[in-house]
């Protein structure tokens, strides 16, 4: 009880949000812009989100992403059976006047695409890292994910970019 | 205080300077885009006026929603959709091409994402209207005012970004008269037609004062040089794929007949 009281309190002190959802857990919430940040997934450097369940990789953009980019009105993706590279550009968001590219965290061979992300973009600012995921992959070079920063790491990314 | 103002360069990152007068805007775009994708400079591209009408759409704009067909077939009207985001213009010789193509670390404080790009370039361009025509950047357009002269749009990569923008310096009413009122627009609009809510740039400063004040904003961020064309090559040159394209006359044909075919199919 009292380390619960004492998580509690250091919760509240550092503003860290430990709700939970069936199958993804937010790790933290940023103090200044309240971005989500998920356990049980990869982060690239450049904001996107890889999540490795058995031989499929489901890769995205992060709430921070979505958050900076503004309201989402077009997503250019890649066609299924192609190919992307780790830190290459695989596809493209609009928003706010500019085009912005979407970098693959890992390389592999493109096995599914978000249709809906054709007539409904903003899955990605309201869902980011569940309805607005973007691309499945069959990874090629699974130790890839290894050089991808954990949650705490990408959280600490972002704090230090926003100042 | 020569030396001085030399030392102060010498701490600013380069950044290339290239001049076209009536450069088709096709051509332009082609080279902006091939910059941004491999070139690792800085560069700033300034075209004064372009050699014939051509209507430039954002990368995901639908010919069908912004445009009306008809007559930009029957006037045979270029239609161009370029690499990156925004909105529809009309440009011709009586506008002014501004692009700033940047690498991310060397405009420092500005995040690569559109809004803080954008507050940056309003802040740059600030420079060059001081007390003129209650220049702001308001709801992302270059105003005097309420009124727009300048559209800007960007493209963002992983570690370079482009904002570019066409000014109003001239434009013929008739011309504007081929695109659609748009149904994405800023408030500050209300719905306002094109001639209500544009105006033109030459009624507060003449084209080489705008030019000349606009370098001299560039300089107090980046130590500038001239380029030559030939420098930096045809457009053409090497393996590059534009995603800029024309629109074939067919593809017009075709989104002027879908949305006629949409309406007979549903009743």
């Amino acid at each position: 009880m009292a380390l619960r009281l004492w998580a509690s309190s250091t919760a509240n002190a550092l503003r860290i949000s430990v709700a939970s959802t069936a199958h993804l857990s937010p790790s933290f919430s940023l103090s200044r812009s309240f971005s989500t940040v998920l356990d049980g997934l990869k982060y690239a450097t450049s904001h996107e989100w890889v999540k490795h369940e058995g031989s499929v990789a489901t890769i995205g953009i992060t709430d921070h992403a979505q958050d900076h980019l503004g309201e989402v009105v077009f997503v250019d993706l890649p066609e299924t059976e192609s190919s992307v590279s780790q830190g290459k550009s695989f596809g493209a968001v609009e928003s706010v006047k500019a085009t912005s590219d979407v970098n693959s965290p890992i390389s592999g061979d493109v096995v599914e695409v978000n249709t809906q992300l054709t007539d409904t973009p903003g899955l990605i600012n309201n869902s980011p890292y569940e309805k607005g995921w973007m691309i499945k992959v069959k990874p090629s070079n699974p130790s890839e994910l290894e050089s991808l920063l954990g949650p705490k790491e990408y959280t600490k990314l972002c704090e230090e970019e926003a100042h | 205080m020569g030396i001085v103002l030399e030392a102060r360069k010498v701490g600013l990152p380069l950044m290339n300077v290239v001049r076209f007068k009536g450069k088709p805007i096709l051509e332009q775009l082609f080279v902006e885009e091939k910059l941004l994708r491999t070139s690792s400079d800085n560069w700033c591209i300034v075209n004064d006026g372009t050699n014939a009408p051509a209507i430039v759409m954002g990368m995901s704009g639908k010919p069908s929603e912004l445009l009306e067909l008809e007559s930009v077939l029957r006037d045979e009207v270029p239609v161009i959709r370029r690499f990156t985001g925004g909105g529809t213009v009309i440009v011709d010789q009586g506008t002014i091409f501004v692009t700033l193509i940047c690498n991310k670390d060397d405009v420092p404080g500005v995040q690569p994402y559109p809004r803080s790009i954008m507050s940056w370039s309003g802040l740059l361009y600030s420079q060059v209207f001081p007390g003129i025509g209650d220049f702001q950047l308001h709801e992302n357009d270059y105003v005097f005012g309420d009124r727009k002269f300048g559209g800007n749009a960007q493209s963002i990569t992983k570690n370079r970004w482009i904002h570019h923008t066409s000014f109003l310096w001239d434009y013929e009413d008739r011309n504007m008269a081929y695109l659609k009122l748009p149904a994405r627009a800023p408030e500050y609009r209300m719905e306002r037609d094109h001639n209500e809510f544009i105006c033109r740039m030459k009624e507060y400063l003449s084209r080489s004062v705008f030019i000349e004040k606009t370098t001299k904003a560039l300089e107090t961020h980046f130590s500038l040089q001239p380029m030559n064309l030939e420098t930096i090559g045809t457009a053409h040159e090497g393996r590059f794929v534009h995603t800029t394209s024309l629109l074939t006359k067919q593809e017009l044909k075709d989104a002027l007949v879908s949305p006629l075919e949409s309406i007979a199919q549903n009743g």
